[in-house]
């Protein structure tokens, strides 16, 4: 499903040039549950956009679903994010003027057009059918990134890509998050790349990937 | 549809945030266009006041004056400086000529007037009976004179009512008496007030012509004709009246012994050239007024963009999510384009409704005559809308370009 080959990401820093990515090669099949893990600076993030559609690398080839996208252009590429690609961040991104279920059917509103009937039944699913109609604001920490796990799910991704999802939770929240994503990975057979520092959900990952400096520098199989 | 709704939600949803903020930019424009509305409809108000002004002294009025017309020399002549016309010329137009329906010769001159105490010098019209039917006048007090003061030339005046009031004040005119050069004339009426405009009634006194040719030695033309200073025509057919200037003109032309290349010695001017001639000088100052109250829109404008500007960046977190789930530059750009389009297109409905009701009240307090016509209104909305448009481009467009990493990094 995803095929990285030599991927090198450079960010120009004044006159020097930063690379993030130095000859990355990757293979993730359909339905697998992936964990990258690594210092901070290693490039996690990078590569996580990357396979995201959100940046394109320097150089190499990127073929999603058997499709180069490293060169498509940025109309493209959005249309990839929207109907193919569902973000989870460790600082949630919800709109705070937006009532869950409204943040929820954000998800499809660039993925073809909203249908409130399956926001309502993908808030039920994380567990907020009470929650619908509360802000952010008024939502607790695990609360908000189960809506934002709902926005995802609601357009039903082939891949979901998770940064850090439990960063920002307390260990119980977080719990509740991994389980909520593992059950997906287990019913739905959702391909599922997880960027993460905690030893809980590395667990629970079919393959662990370790980065460093840019550098893919170990594999491990559970 | 679906998506059409979708957008507008959203972009309620961004107005609706900052409501004063959007209140307060939507003021610059509604200012604006309510000033655009105010000015163009006292402009318009005005073009139509002076049109009825030239109605009311008769649409289907044609004027003769002597004096010679725009020529090749280039210079002309004041208006009956020279004694080209005469008595002989009205009788011969009201026989020949077609669709004149009555004609009025008159003859100007400058006369001591001597009222009580007062001293001045006036300028003294004598005329036939027919003059205050074909110039549509009517009388406040008194009477007109009769045919038969005409025929003996009787040393009676009508006065215009500002003449009136000039000379006499509130107090009633008809009855009193004035010193007209070396002759005594008594008033007998005044006339209706007819409003300022273009050579009013409201300044003349009028006599007798027959009077007047006893008052003032009249000169005659070599052929021994009487010289009159103008004579004015009414057409029966309002859609005749070039066909009787051209007829006229020939006639004079003929009678004159003008030779083909020579000028005319006489203008000749339908009321309808002249009312064109007015429309064009007021549309001209419509549009000047209209273009002075266009400025303040454009600064209205120039706010519009200033936050949508602030706002972009505001929201660049937004635009960063909304990327991440897929909305493609365009999408953004919408957004925001219809997002500053709003703002202005609902300021120029509010700015319509403000200038309309302030324009109304500037007419019924008698300030001035207003008018605003459905072209104003179409302009001023679709003018307030483009300016959205214009000025919510280069913001729109800043924030479809934004990167989606470094939007979503953004706090």
């Amino acid at each position: 499903m995803i095929r990285l080959q030599d991927i090198t990401k450079v960010y120009p820093m004044g006159k020097r040039e930063l690379t993030v990515l130095n000859g990355i090669n990757l293979n993730i099949a359909k339905g697998e549950l992936v964990g990258v893990m690594g210092p901070s600076g290693s490039g996690k993030t990078t590569l996580l956009n990357l396979i995201g559609c959100l940046d394109k690398p320097t150089s190499g080839s990127y073929y999603l679903e058997d499709r180069e996208v490293s060169r498509l252009s940025s109309g493209e590429l959005a249309r990839i994010r929207g109907q193919k690609v569902g973000f989870i961040f460790q600082t949630f991104n919800l709109l705070s003027r937006l009532t869950a279920l409204a943040n929820v059917e954000l998800g499809m509103t660039y993925a073809g057009g909203v249908d409130r009937q399956r926001a309502i039944e993908a808030l039920a699913k994380v567990g907020l059918a009470d929650r619908v109609n509360h802000r952010p604001i008024e939502l607790s920490g695990g609360e908000q990134q189960r809506v934002a796990i709902a926005r995802a799910l609601v357009k039903n991704p082939s891949l979901f890509l998770a940064d850090e999802p439990t960063g920002q939770l307390d260990s119980r929240s977080g719990q509740e998050i991994i389980s909520i994503l593992i059950s997906l990975h287990a019913e739905q057979g959702i391909t599922l790349v997880v960027v993460t520092h905690d030893a809980n959900i590395a667990n629970h990952c079919q393959r662990i990937i370790h980065l460093r400096d840019g550098e893919v520098v170990g594999e491990e199989s559970a | 549809m679906k998506k059409w709704g979708s957008l507008l939600s959203t972009v309620w949803l961004g107005l609706s945030t900052h409501k004063l903020r959007s209140f307060l930019t939507m003021l610059g424009i509604i200012i604006g266009v309510a000033s655009v509305i105010i000015l163009m409809s006292i402009g318009k108000g005005t073009t139509a006041q002076i049109l009825s002004n030239i109605q009311s002294m008769g649409a289907n009025l044609i004027t003769i004056r002597g004096g010679a017309s725009f020529g090749p020399g280039g210079v002309r002549g004041a208006g009956g400086s020279t004694q080209s016309l005469t008595m002989e010329d009205a009788e011969a137009i009201a026989e020949q000529v077609s669709y004149v329906s009555a004609m009025a010769p008159s003859s100007s001159s400058n006369l001591q007037l001597v009222v009580g105490g007062e001293n001045t010098n006036s300028q003294v019209t004598g005329v036939t009976t027919e003059y205050f039917s074909v110039n549509n006048l009517n009388i406040a007090s008194g009477a007109f004179f009769s045919e038969s003061d005409y025929q003996r030339g009787a040393k009676v005046a009508v006065l215009g009512s500002d003449v009136k009031e000039t000379l006499f004040g509130e107090a009633d005119a008809v009855g009193e008496k004035m010193r007209l050069g070396t002759n005594i004339v008594y008033v007998i009426g005044v006339l209706e007030s007819k409003g300022a405009g273009f050579d009013s009634p409201d300044d003349t006194i009028l006599i007798p012509l027959t009077a007047m040719q006893q008052m003032v030695s009249q000169s005659r033309t070599s052929q021994g004709e009487h010289v009159v200073s103008s004579i004015n025509l009414t057409v029966s057919d309002e859609k005749q009246a070039d066909y009787v200037v051209e007829q006229v003109t020939s006639l004079l032309r003929t009678r004159h012994r003008l030779s083909s290349n020579a000028n005319d010695d006489f203008r000749i001017q339908s009321m309808q050239e002249i009312s064109q001639a007015m429309q064009e000088t007021t549309n001209t100052m419509t549009l000047l007024l209209g273009a002075i109250a266009a400025i303040s829109l454009l600064v209205g404008g120039i706010g519009v963009m200033n936050i949508m500007l602030v706002s972009v960046l505001e929201r660049t977190r937004e635009i960063g999510i909304r990327k991440a789930l897929g909305a493609r530059e365009r999408d953004i750009w919408t957004q925001f384009l219809l997002e500053a389009a709003s703002l202005t297109f609902a300021g120029g409905i509010i700015g319509v409704i403000v200038g309309w009701v302030i324009a109304y009240i500037v007419s019924r307090m008698g300030l001035m005559t207003t008018l605003v016509t459905p072209d104003i209104v179409i302009l001023a909305v679709a003018v307030s809308a483009g300016i959205g448009l214009f000025f919510g481009f280069y913001p729109a467009w800043n924030a479809s370009r934004l990167d989606p990493i470094q939007a979503l990094r953004s706090e």
